[in-house]
């Protein structure tokens, strides 16, 4: 049963590696909270249902198709709202507030046009029964939802290592001063990380109803918690420390699930808290966190 | 110092307070006048810990859903009478503060989120089947037995003049000065020899006992209610969206957010809660683009001193 738990846990926590990663690659380069990355998950997980519902896309090609449909409305959205923040003198907390109206419009919206019913996605979409890992009985849609997040994770770490606009974000991550002074168009560069944000945050939401069972207008806020807890138990602006943070998750909610399923749902809120608090200069010692 | 500025800061609370304590004599319609009560003294509750520290609790409604059980907890299990009840309503949500004091060391955004995050651990254990025996968990809590409603009207709108005069004190206190010392330079604030840790956990926790004590007279006058309810993240955010509509740090600010906002809310009908969720949510990210100190800044900008 430990062992099972375990094996549910590391798959979990690659799906939850996706949910956090948008959120982290914003964090890291514009140093602004999006308080709304839930909501633009649930909004790729409405996505999913209605292409498969209405057109009979399957998940996987619907996945690419809210990729880039969430990319490109990332790149305006960026520009409406992000340079005047930055401009703002605590932008760090003035963009929570901001993000937090944008999720209350997007969860409103949503109701208002699909109201509240439940909606899910049939598991048989993504293989039928379980799939037997080191004696654990995973289903099929877990594994495969796991494996998207693998490679949505290794396509970022391609992004950011091996290709020259990846190079200069991480610059912007290093050093905003030090980038501008060096000639690099900041906003380019955050527009482009931004719209990367929103498109994993999409993927993300396509699987949600396979991981999470099924997906209301309201996840969003849970989500939030939930992706700001993953990114913090890794490193708060290092998207790949996500990939530490989602296990760490992924594999307490499981331990959690199996020996104490009543409280579970306490644990994103809890860990959030007890890291925030715990180790408040993160693992590589950036004092941001502090008051 | 400042006297200058004590007689508006006075006149206009009691205004406030003499118009309420009439209202229910010449308007049926009580549980409105309640809810405006309720939201006037969490407005000002946040404007304690938000408009004198900086601090922004998204949180804010775990206090006054500790309040509403600690209340209920005190009836159900203590038979306590409704007043003694409140009380332990009060002490249910500073017991938390004190709790989420370490919480205080993070800056803001960090701060915002835990404190999310704590609001929603609280829930969770509130409206736990496993604590059914303790706290009836997510099938919510009867009060019949002390329902008072006029009653608890007055309570509820003392507890708003005990709210009005908090913030009349530290608008106009030295104690006061010092919190905002802290909220616009902490490391100048502390070289000047003012206790930047004193001074956050006082504004905190006066915060957290505004709530918890509108939380307890909000379980009074309801009398049977749910954890949803009293957890309800609507009230952080209509609280929130209050005080920064109107303007923090003045008594003038969240007044008028209430008045305003939660006036058009009660006067259109609240058939599609979404619309308002959409109206609040676009105001939020407007105020925060155009307008972040409020509509009092308008006047404030100009040099006039606002109440």
């Amino acid at each position: 049963m430990l062992i099972g738990a375990i094996v549910a846990g590391v798959v979990f926590g690659l799906y939850f590696t996706l949910v956090g990663l948008g959120l982290n690659l914003v964090f890291g380069v514009m140093r602004i909270v999006n308080l709304a990355h839930g909501d633009f998950l649930m909004l790729g997980g409405y996505a999913a249902w209605w292409l498969l519902s209405a057109f009979g896309i399957h998940p996987l090609p619907a996945a690419a198709i809210v990729l880039v449909v969430f990319m490109l409305a990332g790149l305006p959205l960026y520009y409406l709202v992000v340079p005047r923040l930055q401009r703002a003198r605590d932008s760090e907390m003035l963009s929570l507030i901001l993000f937090f109206g944008l999720s209350q419009m997007i969860e409103a919206v949503t109701t208002i046009v699909v109201g509240t019913t439940e909606r899910s996605l049939p598991g048989r979409l993504l293989g039928i029964g379980p799939m037997i890992v080191l004696g654990a009985r995973l289903p099929k849609p877990w594994v495969f939802s796991a494996a998207v997040s693998a490679v949505a994770v290794l396509g970022v770490y391609l992004y950011l290592y091996r290709t020259r606009l990846g190079t200069l974000t991480r610059a912007v991550m290093v050093s905003r001063d030090e980038a501008l002074a060096t000639g690099i168009d900041i906003h380019r560069v955050s527009a482009i990380a931004f719209g990367i944000s929103l498109g994993l945050a999409g993927i993300a939401g396509v699987f949600a109803p396979f991981m999470l069972g099924s997906i209301t207008p309201n996840i969003g806020v849970g989500l939030n918690i939930t992706a700001f807890a993953v990114i913090v138990v890794g490193t708060l602006g290092n998207p790949l420390g996500t990939v530490v943070g989602g296990i760490v998750y992924g594999v307490s909610l499981m331990l959690m699930q199996t020996y104490f399923s009543s409280w579970a749902n306490l644990l994103p809120n809890l860990l959030l808290i007890a890291v925030l608090l715990a180790r408040p200069q993160g693992l590589y010692g950036r004092r941001v966190r502090l008051a | 110092m400042r006297k200058r500025g004590l007689l508006p800061d006075l006149l206009l609370p009691a205004l406030v307070l003499v118009a309420f304590g009439a209202a229910p004599f010449l308007y049926s319609n009580e549980l409105m006048l309640f809810n405006f009560v309720t939201f006037l003294a969490l407005a000002q509750g946040l404007n304690i810990v938000y408009g004198f520290t900086g601090y922004l609790p998204f949180g804010y409604v775990g206090f006054y859903g500790a309040g509403a059980y600690g209340f209920a907890l005190a009836v159900m299990h203590l038979h306590a009478p409704p007043l003694a009840a409140m009380a332990a309503g009060g002490a249910a949500a500073l017991v938390l503060a004190v709790v989420l004091l370490p919480l205080l060391r993070l800056s803001g955004a960090y701060f915002a989120i835990a404190s999310l995050a704590a609001a929603q651990a609280v829930y969770e254990v509130v409206s736990n089947p496993a604590l059914e025996n303790v706290t009836k968990g997510p099938y919510g809590v009867s009060l019949s037995g002390v329902f008072a409603p006029r009653f608890s009207y007055f309570v509820a709108l003392a507890i708003l003049g005990g709210a009005f005069a908090l913030v009349v004190w530290l608008r106009n206190s030295r104690f006061g000065l010092a919190l905002q010392a802290i909220r616009e330079d902490p490391v100048s604030a502390a070289s000047a020899g003012v206790s930047v840790v004193r001074g956050r956990t006082i504004a905190w926790l006066l915060s957290a006992l505004v709530a918890g004590l509108v939380g307890a007279a909000f379980a009074w006058h309801i009398s049977v209610f749910y954890p949803d309810t009293a957890f309800d993240l609507g009230v952080s955010i209509f609280a929130t969206v209050f005080v920064l509509f109107g303007g923090a740090t003045t008594l003038t600010g969240p007044l008028l957010g209430v008045l305003i906002l939660y006036g058009v809310y009660n006067w259109i009908g609240i058939t599609v809660p979404q619309y308002f969720q959409f109206i609040y949510g676009a105001l939020i990210v407007g105020l925060v683009l155009f307008l972040p100190n409020g509509l009092v800044s308008l006047l404030t900008a100009r040099g006039i001193r606002v109440p």
